[in-house]
């Protein structure tokens, strides 16, 4: 993860692909969201979603699977280069959250994230907090997923 | 009897749980979606600004949809929902919490494209034994009308 003072707006990222099987969206639904058509193809055929269909909530699950993953790379490649690698804070939460079209059995989903705004912590000096964009992609080019996330992310300079 | 869209008036909608979470299944779910320290190890967790462990907050809201689901959406006509338009992490889920969740009704309106359809935005706020908050949301759902109501305004 870069530190704060590393990052811009407008700043983009590719996070990842992932393949929603029927299995993992039948597995991801019956521990969680155990509608209908999150659990059936022939129930998700008569919903509106028009097939099987996975949860919102594994939908995002996965972006944070992996958002983790690439920020794991990233460090990798930082310490590789013998940079000092930021820690990763919590975050408070997030807004504008839109499952855009579903997610069917089969889709291919591409996440990327983007910098939309930066602004210091007036509680917390140490860290930034910075909000992107983050969107996924299905195989055909179709947005189908997006939220603006907040997160904490430390400060090089915490202690001056 | 399936609840429909009249079923869900603006105000207090209902209190559900309490759901008790294990530390085994925090960790299982950090493991597949959320594998970060402050999600995973204890000794990792304490240097944390969460001091401690902490549940993923994705887990928390995958729970919350399930309690949601086990106290109303399950007999709902729910036609699913379009997102969620603020979403809190308050305080640390912790292993061993004890959740309930509160359920308001903030608007309940008919959709414009689909009149068969009406939109109910809630919000639900999660909290553990103590009563602190850990999450809060709001999210529009969108549910069937019932079938008189709908032909009525459709008419």
């Amino acid at each position: 993860m870069p530190f704060f003072e590393d990052i811009e707006v407008g700043m983009r990222r590719e996070i990842g692909s992932f393949t929603f099987t029927a299995e993992l969206i039948k597995k991801f639904a019956s521990q969680f969201d155990p509608q209908r058509f999150h659990l059936d193809e022939e129930e998700g055929k008569k919903s509106l979603f028009g097939g099987l269909a996975a949860s919102g909530w594994h939908v995002g699950s996965v972006c944070m699977k992996l958002m983790v993953a690439a920020g794991q790379r990233t460090a990798k490649e930082a310490a590789a280069r013998g940079e000092k690698v930021a820690v990763g804070g919590p975050s408070p939460g997030f807004r504008e959250l839109r499952w855009i079209k579903p997610v069917l059995a089969g889709d291919t989903v591409h996440f990327s994230s983007e910098v939309e705004s930066l602004r210091s912590s007036e509680k917390r000096p140490e860290w930034g907090i910075v909000q992107i964009r983050n969107r996924g992609t299905n195989q055909r080019g179709e947005l189908v997923f997006s939220f603006l996330g907040i997160a904490f992310v430390a400060r090089r300079h915490s202690s001056s | 009897m399936t609840l429909r869209f009249e079923d869900f008036p603006p105000g207090h909608y209902g209190s559900f749980g309490p759901r008790h979470v294990t530390r085994e299944e925090m960790l299982a779910f950090a493991a597949e979606f959320d594998p970060q320290p402050m999600h995973l190890d204890e000794e990792a967790a304490s240097q944390t600004m969460l001091k401690g462990l902490s549940g993923s907050g994705w887990h928390l809201c995958s729970i919350m949809m399930r309690m949601m689901f086990d106290g109303f959406i399950g007999r709902t006509a729910s036609l699913g929902s379009p997102g969620v338009n603020e979403l809190r992490w308050l305080a640390p889920l912790r292993p061993g919490d004890d959740l309930t969740l509160d359920v308001e009704v903030l608007e309940a309106r008919v959709s414009r494209s689909r009149p068969e359809t009406g939109i109910v935005t809630i919000k639900n706020v999660a909290r553990n034994a103590a009563g602190l908050a850990l999450c809060e949301m709001v999210s529009p759902l969108m549910i069937a009308r019932r079938a008189d109501a709908a032909a009525g305004k459709a008419g």
